[in-house]
């Protein structure tokens, strides 16, 4: 039977009717066609899929979109609008840090969580961080450049700022 | 792959989880952070007729301190095992064991009571749980029961919990004065299931240890109490001599089976080399 839920989408209030079995990822992509997070491995372990729920990094795919029902979930098309990300992304293109591009939604998403916690993560921390993401290109290791830079970037600017 | 069609309800109460348990003539599961239950959903592993939420149960959060015991809420994700500072100073095992379970975001989701009811030989929680002699308080319609960890996990996947049964609550003895505990695990990457690790707790009065517990995990069926070892180690100092020894116990504690990846013998010797390091390491908690 389906069921009807409500929730916060990028800031705006999405109502839907959706078998209980649908994901948030596929909530996200075939019903709101928000195809930025990337379906991979469907279980959990690739990270492509990642969404911020409440403002937490979580996998769209192993949370029901009915368990959602009430929450706030930003998607990489609302942090791209927001502005929030624009530095992680020119540091990304301007590294390299993608090639194919499928991993880099969850990868600006573990790197967005890590920065707005961590102001001078070190490069094992970020590699720490990363575990839950698979690129199969880049090797990582212009991702992990680019979200070094992002944080002294900012860590420089706040402090101009003062 | 896309999980079966099911119904869904999100329980009220642990009453009214378990009355719809009941009406669904047990073809049903219970969803808490679901990062075990959904793959397995989606890997169609099971596929029961009904879903019943338990996440937003309020008796199933909170941690808190009761006489002498801390009381962890099923619910607890595993971020709040690694950061919770009541964790970190009552159920220290927990914190440190925390790191090692899959990656950030999991951990943001996945719970504490999901990981001991899942029971994988392979996870950490568990084997944490037996080394802190916790308990878990289980809920059915006729009561609750507090079941030792040492008595909770039955076999691969399977613990005392009966069909229908939640578990509400873990509650882990806070640590006396001199207390030392240790965690480690040996994975060919950061994140991935163990080839083998374990979780030690051990008291010294002067020097001599007096109470050690440790449990291994990665080994069998289930986390492995490693009784020689604790038999070796009680009554002397932690040392060079003493820690060779349990290290040798070992194999009266252990029967790994083989696997295709690596044989027994391959992993006794991991867990032999890990107890070293951390018998070696053992940190002071209280």
């Amino acid at each position: 039977m389906k069921t009807e839920i409500t929730l916060i989408v990028n800031g705006e209030a999405v109502r839907d009717v959706i078998e209980p079995r649908t994901s948030l990822a596929d909530l996200l992509r075939d019903r709101l066609r928000l195809t930025g997070t990337h379906l991979g491995c469907e279980m959990g372990s690739c990270g492509a899929c990642l969404v911020l729920l409440d403002g937490t990094p979580v996998h769209a795919c192993l949370v029901l979109a009915v368990q959602a029902a009430g929450q706030r979930v930003d998607t990489i098309e609302g942090l791209n609008e927001s502005g929030d990300i624009k530095d992680l992304q020119q540091n990304f293109h301007a590294r390299n840090a993608l090639q194919c591009g499928f991993c880099t939604n969850g990868m600006i998403m573990t790197a967005h969580a890590l920065l707005s916690e961590s102001t001078a993560p070190t490069r094992p921390e970020i590699r720490e961080a990363l575990s839950g993401n698979y690129c199969r290109c880049t090797g990582y290791e212009a991702i992990v450049d680019a979200i070094s830079a992002t944080a002294k970037q900012r860590a420089t600017n706040a402090g101009a700022g003062k | 792959m896309k999980s079966p069609a099911f119904e869904y309800l999100q329980a009220q109460d642990i009453a009214d989880a378990m009355s719809a348990y009941d009406s669904a003539e047990g073809d049903a599961v219970y969803l808490s952070g679901g990062h075990s239950v959904v793959p397995s959903l989606a890997l169609r592993l099971q596929a029961p007729a009904l879903v019943i939420d338990i996440s937003r149960i309020s008796a199933l959060s909170g941690i808190s301190l009761e006489d002498g015991w801390l009381r962890i809420g099923a619910m607890t994700r595993h971020v709040q095992a690694m950061n919770d500072p009541l964790i970190a100073a009552h159920a220290p095992l927990f914190a440190a064991a925390a790191p090692f379970v899959a990656h950030p975001a999991i951990r943001n989701r996945g719970t504490l009571g999901g990981s001991l009811a899942h029971a994988d030989p392979a996870s950490e929680f568990p084997a944490a749980a037996v080394a802190m002699r916790a308990e878990l308080e289980i809920v059915s319609p006729q009561g609750i029961r507090r079941v030792p960890a040492d008595d909770f996990f039955k076999d691969i996947y399977e613990t005392a919990i009966e069909p229908g049964e939640i578990l509400q609550a873990i509650h882990v003895p806070c640590p006396v004065p001199g207390q030392m505990i240790g965690f480690d695990e040996i994975a060919r990457r950061r994140g991935d299931y163990a080839m083998v690790g374990a979780a030690v707790q051990a008291v010294t009065t002067d020097g001599v240890a007096d109470d050690v517990s440790i449990a291994l995990f990665s080994v069998g069926d289930r986390p492995t109490r490693a009784v020689s070892a604790q038999a070796v180690l009680t009554g002397s100092p932690i040392d060079g001599a003493a820690i060779a020894e349990a290290q040798a116990a070992l194999c009266d504690d252990l029967d790994p089976p083989d696997d295709p990846q690596f044989p027994a013998h391959m992993r006794l010797h991991l867990a032999r080399v890990l107890l070293g390091r951390i018998l070696t390491n053992l940190k002071v908690v209280a």
